[in-house]
């Protein structure tokens, strides 16, 4: 069982993820104790993709929870049907039933909306929950789900208390739009994954594309790393270096210096504002282009 | 890389090690409760604890809780499992601030002497353990060369009281805003029956949930600069005990100092004891009284924090004396930028309050046509009697 770490590792690298050793390490440790895993870093270094990776590595189902402003109970746990609640009341009326037995049956499983929380309690096979963003929805909300996260039950009124059926495993992502409560921090396992190093990027890049020639890759890597030292309103992360990649092959580029043309209106993928696109103008391109190379 | 720590032969075992590690890194402002102890030694048993890069691994996952702290461990962890501070302490002069370091260590232990530190062995890793604690400080202060102030006796437990009190009502003239308009809210006074009507049709025209409206709060955000540079440092106390005050009263609210270098104190000003609290930023704070760079520090803010800390509900207070030795662009330039994420900048400087002061420093020159306000503070009471004009911001 030694080692299992560097197993995950491959086996997540075989899927098409390549993570750091510390995350891998995070990743293990939370899975085997049991504890939900705490990712944090910019946006687009692949937090959401190591859920999805981890679903697909384990052969379970994703469950994904997007958090936003405003989310409440009824959104990410549970709610009643009402529609059919009314119907089947006014169903029971024409059949002459009132009383306790129509209370209690639309009261029943049946009438129940799972969201993606008490689904991923109920499921046989334990799935990944990712529950992404958790920094966007308030504090109420952060509280609520510590709850769940402790006890792995929840309540609701009119039918008791439902257990878990299997544990599911907890990824939370932040993106520190706000800080978390130390509460929850505390009850992670927690790892800051960052943007990868030009050797890592390259790895991601031959999985993703394995058809790329390896010298545009060395060139588009360097050049998507040049860029992120730039001071840049957005900077791209791995998911806009892959776009780039897509779009240079799909033009048939063999080569970043060929074309400035080309290469600047590709850039579209990496620089997401004005500023950015002002901040590299054709000349720092191709400077960027030509270091790279 | 060092040799690991040896530990003394009457060492009681790898738990009491591990428990001593967790001490060692509370003591640097970890919130590591006993649970982690668990949960450390729980991850310690799923993999190859003996390789010390496994060990150190497993064990940032489960120490750390966020970037400062994942930044801080590996300098930790070598300090206490690899005998780092043996290695790194014979290339250390011995000179000055050796002394306050010694304080501080004797202090510590001295306030810690009840959490079972009679148990651990005197031997080695004691010895290890302390001159790790003081390289990593001394390092840092030789590089700098610069004068090292004690931030303790610069500031007084009233006079944090005082500031706390302060920083209250401040915040509460900046942040008490509540909008003319109603929103949509889950538990407001109104009942909204458009939405209610609206919502009404999912379930056969029968109103079952209540729509409520409610006039929304619009929370102000401040963020506070505080300069320690040496032209400031008459002015420091008053400044320090405010922000400590206002890091306690208000937890939506955020603190830096700087002076040649930008350091963020939020946390370290959170700690639950406040003369705790100013203890860690006088290690933050190494270079403390040196040089100032309002320019460069103030661009780095708005190109790092600012992205996530600042927006158009935030005022940023930048507490210092205009007395920069960057060129005064550098300034205007940094102004413009956070002045473009909507906030409002509100600059207090302490020689405003002299009489006949103009703002001539080249740097206080730049800065001036970004301010929202522009006012005197020496004093707690000067910071007090900016009440009314902040609620006019």
């Amino acid at each position: 069982m030694m080692r299992d770490w560097k197993t995950l590792q491959a086996r997540l690298s075989d899927h098409g993820y390549v993570a750091s050793d510390e995350l891998a390490m995070a990743l293990h440790i939370a899975m085997t104790l049991g504890r939900p895993l705490l990712l944090e870093g910019a946006a687009g270094v692949g937090k959401t993709e190591v859920a999805r990776t981890l679903a697909a590595v384990e052969d379970t189902q994703l469950i994904r929870l997007q958090c936003y402003e405003g989310l409440d109970a009824a959104q990410a746990i549970y709610e009643w049907n009402y529609q059919r609640q009314l119907l089947a009341i006014r169903a029971a009326s024409e059949d002459g039933q009132t009383g306790a037995a129509v209370e209690k049956r639309i009261f029943s499983e049946d009438f129940l909306l799972e969201r993606p929380l008490l689904k991923a309690i109920r499921q046989p096979k334990p799935p990944v929950l990712l529950i992404d963003e958790i920094d966007r929805a308030d504090e109420e909300f952060e509280a609520y789900l510590l709850e769940i996260l402790s006890d792995f039950q929840i309540t609701v009124p009119e039918l008791g208390t439902i257990a878990a059926v299997t544990r599911p495993f907890v990824i939370l992502t932040s993106n520190a739009t706000r800080d978390l409560s130390d509460a929850l921090r505390r009850r992670c396992i927690y790892a800051h994954v960052d943007y990868p190093d030009r050797a890592t990027e390259l790895a991601i890049l031959e999985k993703r594309h394995p058809g790329i020639e390896a010298r545009l890759a060395g060139q588009i890597v360097g050049f998507v790393q040049s860029i992120r030292r730039e001071e840049l309103e957005k900077t791209p992360g791995v998911a806009e270096m892959l776009d780039f990649a897509a779009a240079l092959s799909g033009l048939g580029i063999n080569d970043l210096t060929d074309d400035p043309q080309v290469l600047q209106a590709t850039l579209a993928t990496l620089l997401k504002t004005q500023a950015d696109r002002a901040a590299v103008p054709p000349e720092v391109a191709a400077k960027f282009a030509g270091k790279a190379a | 890389m060092s040799k690991v720590t040896r530990f003394a032969a009457r060492d009681p075992g790898p738990g009491a090690r591990v428990s001593g590690f967790m001490d060692h890194l509370r003591a640097h402002g970890f919130r590591l409760g006993v649970g982690e102890t668990g949960t450390a030694l729980g991850a310690l048993a799923q993999v190859e604890a003996s390789d010390p890069a496994e060990a150190r691994l497993a064990l940032k996952a489960v120490c750390t809780g966020c970037a400062d702290e994942i930044a801080r461990f590996d300098e930790l962890f070598d300090a206490y499992w690899m005998n780092a501070g043996r290695v790194r302490q014979k290339a250390v002069p011995s000179t000055g601030p050796k002394k306050h370091t010694r304080t501080t260590r004797e202090d510590r232990q001295g306030q810690s002497s009840g959490q079972g530190r009679a148990e651990q062995p005197e031997g080695a890793r004691g010895a290890g353990e302390t001159e790790a604690e003081g390289t990593g400080r001394m390092v840092a202060s030789e590089l700098r060369n610069l004068m090292k102030k004690d931030l303790r006796e610069l500031v007084s437990p009233e006079d944090v009281r005082r500031a706390e009190q302060i920083a209250r009502q401040l915040g509460q003239a900046l942040r008490d805003r509540r909008s003319r308009r109603r929103r949509a809210a889950a538990k407001g006074a109104q009942v909204d029956f458009r939405r209610t009507i609206r919502r009404s049709l999912q379930t056969g025209g029968e109103p079952l949930r209540l729509a409520r409206r409610a006039r929304p709060d619009r929370p102000v955000r401040i963020t506070a600069l505080c300069d320690v540079s040496g032209s400031m440092t008459l002015y420091a106390r008053p400044f320090l005990a405010f922000l400590s005050g206002l890091m306690r009263a208000d937890s939506a609210s955020d603190a830096y100092l700087f002076h040649t270098r930008l350091v963020r104190i939020t946390e370290a000003l959170r700690d639950d004891d406040p003369l705790r609290a100013l203890n860690r930023i006088t290690l933050l704070a190494d270079g403390f009284g040196g040089g100032s760079k309002i320019g460069a520090n103030l661009d780095q803010f708005a190109r790092t924090y600012a992205r996530n800390f600042v927006d158009g509900c935030s005022v940023v207070i930048i507490l210092s004396d205009g007395y920069d030795s960057d060129a005064p662009e550098l300034i205007d330039a940094a102004l413009r930028r956070l002045k473009r994420r909507g906030c409002r900048v509100i600059w207090l400087n302490p020689l405003k309050g002299w009489a006949g002061y103009r703002p001539v420093a080249r740097g206080m020159a730049a800065a001036l046509p970004h301010l929202d306000l522009f006012a005197a503070a020496n004093t707690l009471d000067d910071l007090a009697a900016l009440e009314p004009e902040l609620a006019r911001l």
